[in-house]
């Protein structure tokens, strides 16, 4: 395989961010180097876009099918678009190193684009590890590149995402069973003090309540402010069992889809050491970036949900407007030039999300969910509850780095992904300290599980 | 428990492989999460810890819980595309040292 030469700008990620900072930068000259972990561009809002069949299309609707014209950028000049690889060690220094068809290559750019994207949130129910309970956006992905759907689902928590879902099912003729809705009356009046964010975002609120429109006349049976959610069974989800209204409800369903909105990817920024905040409204983890997604380091930009959420749209604005910065940076584009391109990108980003802090506080996670208690499963890999935490706590275990040396939580294979943001709200319970202050895992390459032989065969930089 | 879109997500064509030695036929291109979970299989792996059964949970590379093993090597069945005469096999409670990845 040809070593990429070194590039101006390495992107990792083709979802939306990644894919418009690539195609931005390209359009000035600028040599780009587009790395991708999955088979083909979109990222997982337009995962499999450019090969979705009509009836996907159809079912998945226009804001899928809309990032076509995104996704087939990497076809742009200038964009050495590498899908399938596996990132497993940045540097500040400019330099990636990854695995492509299990050979390993480093390479080093000018600058980094980091456009990682967003992960679901961790959603830990009692249950949520057994065979057939997923995310939301799992069974999403399985809707674009899979080409199946889920039949006679129950769906649990609350947020967009959930309702884009239940609508795509039943349009694709498998409504879900039930939607099991964390969200309460007293969200709903909190989120209207930021009603005003919401109105200026009002197409993004009159395609919400179309959603739910369809799952109203479709008649998927809604449960709302619904608490003490259990998934019971055995070798796999037999029944989900919660309290709504009062009352202890009992659903039987093989497949339980799990959603609680997303939270940044912040594996690689993490690695980095760079500068992150607690977001107090979104209760997660994000970098510290100015307005063009420059990082605390200076050969870092980063675009996207992995910023901070704020969507697919944002994200693109975003990618474009931290390209630019780039490559002024860079002495690829000139002052008067950025200034001239990117003042609309920034305005069109804060339009698009002027709706979030509705958002965020209309669907809120609930307690039970962000923090919670006896012998849940916080860390899936290595099966550490929520009691164990709370007992390294006890015993003077102070951030989450620490309890890995206590009971070995975020130490497998997922490194901290599913786990992360519960270990910190738990700690931070129980030691009365700031989220921000106990912290987080600290993340070491190798960014994901690599072979020796893929070591073995790395070579240096050209 | 998953129903295929339409009939004709399969016009790419089959494939066929094995899961624990039984025979499973995939539409090709897809990933072996999806075609597994196309035949009712749910549960891909024993934890090393307590030996739960799991089965994919994110569908995008970040979990790890769809572990399945090829030639006793771990890898992420929903990162992986399904090939002709592939034999795949659940990841067993003790798991062989030597098929570990690093
Ligand atoms: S299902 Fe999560 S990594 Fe494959």
């Amino acid at each position: 395989m040809s070593q990429p030469d070194s590039p101006d700008l390495i992107v990792i990620g083709a979802g939306p961010a990644g894919l418009a900072a690539a195609s931005e930068a390209a359009r000035y000259g600028a040599s780009v180097l587009l790395l991708d972990e999955q088979p083909a561009p979109g990222g997982q809002i337009y995962r499999n876009v450019k090969d979705a069949s009509e009836q996907q299309n159809a079912i998945l609707g226009p804001d899928y099918t809309v990032g076509r014209t995104l996704a087939a950028s990497v076809e742009d000049v200038g964009i050495d678009y590498r899908p399938g690889v596996t990132v497993w060690k940045v540097g500040t220094d400019g330099r990636v190193a990854f695995s492509q068809n299990g050979e390993a290559q480093q390479v080093q750019g000018q600058h980094i684009v980091l456009a990682t994207g967003a992960l679901e949130r961790p959603v830990p129910l009692p249950g949520w590890t057994l065979p057939g309970v997923m995310t939301a956006g799992g069974a999403q992905i399985l809707m674009k590149s899979g080409g199946l759907v889920a039949r006679d689902a129950i769906l649990v928590g609350s947020g967009p995402l959930l309702y884009l879902l239940a609508s795509q099912m039943v349009a694709a003729g498998r409504p879900p069973k039930a939607l099991v809705e964390t969200q309460t009356d007293a969200n709903f009046r909190s989120a209207m003090v930021h009603i005003k964010g919401a109105l200026l975002g009002w197409q993004q609120l009159l395609k919400g309540l179309a959603l739910i429109g369809k799952i109203r006349r479709a008649d998927v049976r809604r449960y709302k402010a619904v608490t003490d959610i259990n998934i019971i069974g055995t070798d796999k989800a037999e029944a989900v069992t919660f309290i709504s209204n009062g009352r202890v409800h009992q659903l039987n369903a093989s497949v339980v889809l799990l959603h609680q909105g997303v939270v940044p990817n912040t594996q690689i920024s993490r690695s980095l050491g760079l500068e992150h905040r607690w977001d107090i409204k979104q209760r997660c983890f994000h970098p510290v970036t100015d307005e063009f997604g420059q990082s605390s380091a200076e050969n870092i930009s980063i675009a996207g949900d992995g910023a901070g959420i704020s969507g697919a749209k944002a994200a693109e604005h975003a990618g474009r407007i931290a390209a630019l910065n780039a490559l002024k940076n860079l002495g690829l584009v000139d002052g008067a030039t950025h200034n001239q391109q990117v003042i609309p990108l920034l305005k069109a980003r804060t339009k698009e999300t002027a709706i979030r802090p509705f958002l965020n506080t209309l669907y809120a996670p609930p307690t039970e969910v962000l923090c919670p208690t006896g012998k849940t499963i916080v860390c899936r890999c290595e099966e550490v509850t929520a009691d164990d935490i709370s007992n390294y706590a006890a015993l003077g275990c102070k951030g989450p780095n620490q309890t890995k040396a206590f009971g070995r939580s975020g130490m497998g294979p997922c490194q901290g992904r599913f786990c992360g943001a519960t270990v910190t709200e738990i700690l931070s319970k129980e030691t009365g300290l700031h989220p921000e202050k106990v912290g987080s895992y600290r993340i070491r390459a190798p960014l994901k599980p690599v072979t020796l032989g893929e070591l073995a065969a790395l070579t240096e930089p050209r | 428990m998953f129903d295929p879109i339409t009939p004709s997500t399969n016009a790419n064509g089959q494939v066929d492989f094995t899961f624990d030695d039984k025979n499973v036929s995939a539409a090709s291109g897809t990933t072996i999460a999806a075609a597994l979970l196309a035949a009712d299989q749910i549960w891909f792996r024993e934890t090393p810890t307590s030996g739960q059964q799991r089965g994919p949970f994110c569908m995008m590379g970040a979990c790890y819980d769809c572990l399945v093993q090829i030639d006793g090597v771990s890898v992420q069945a929903c990162m992986t595309p399904v090939t002709e005469g592939l034999q795949v096999n659940r990841v067993p409670f003790s798991l062989p040292k030597e098929g570990k990845r690093s």
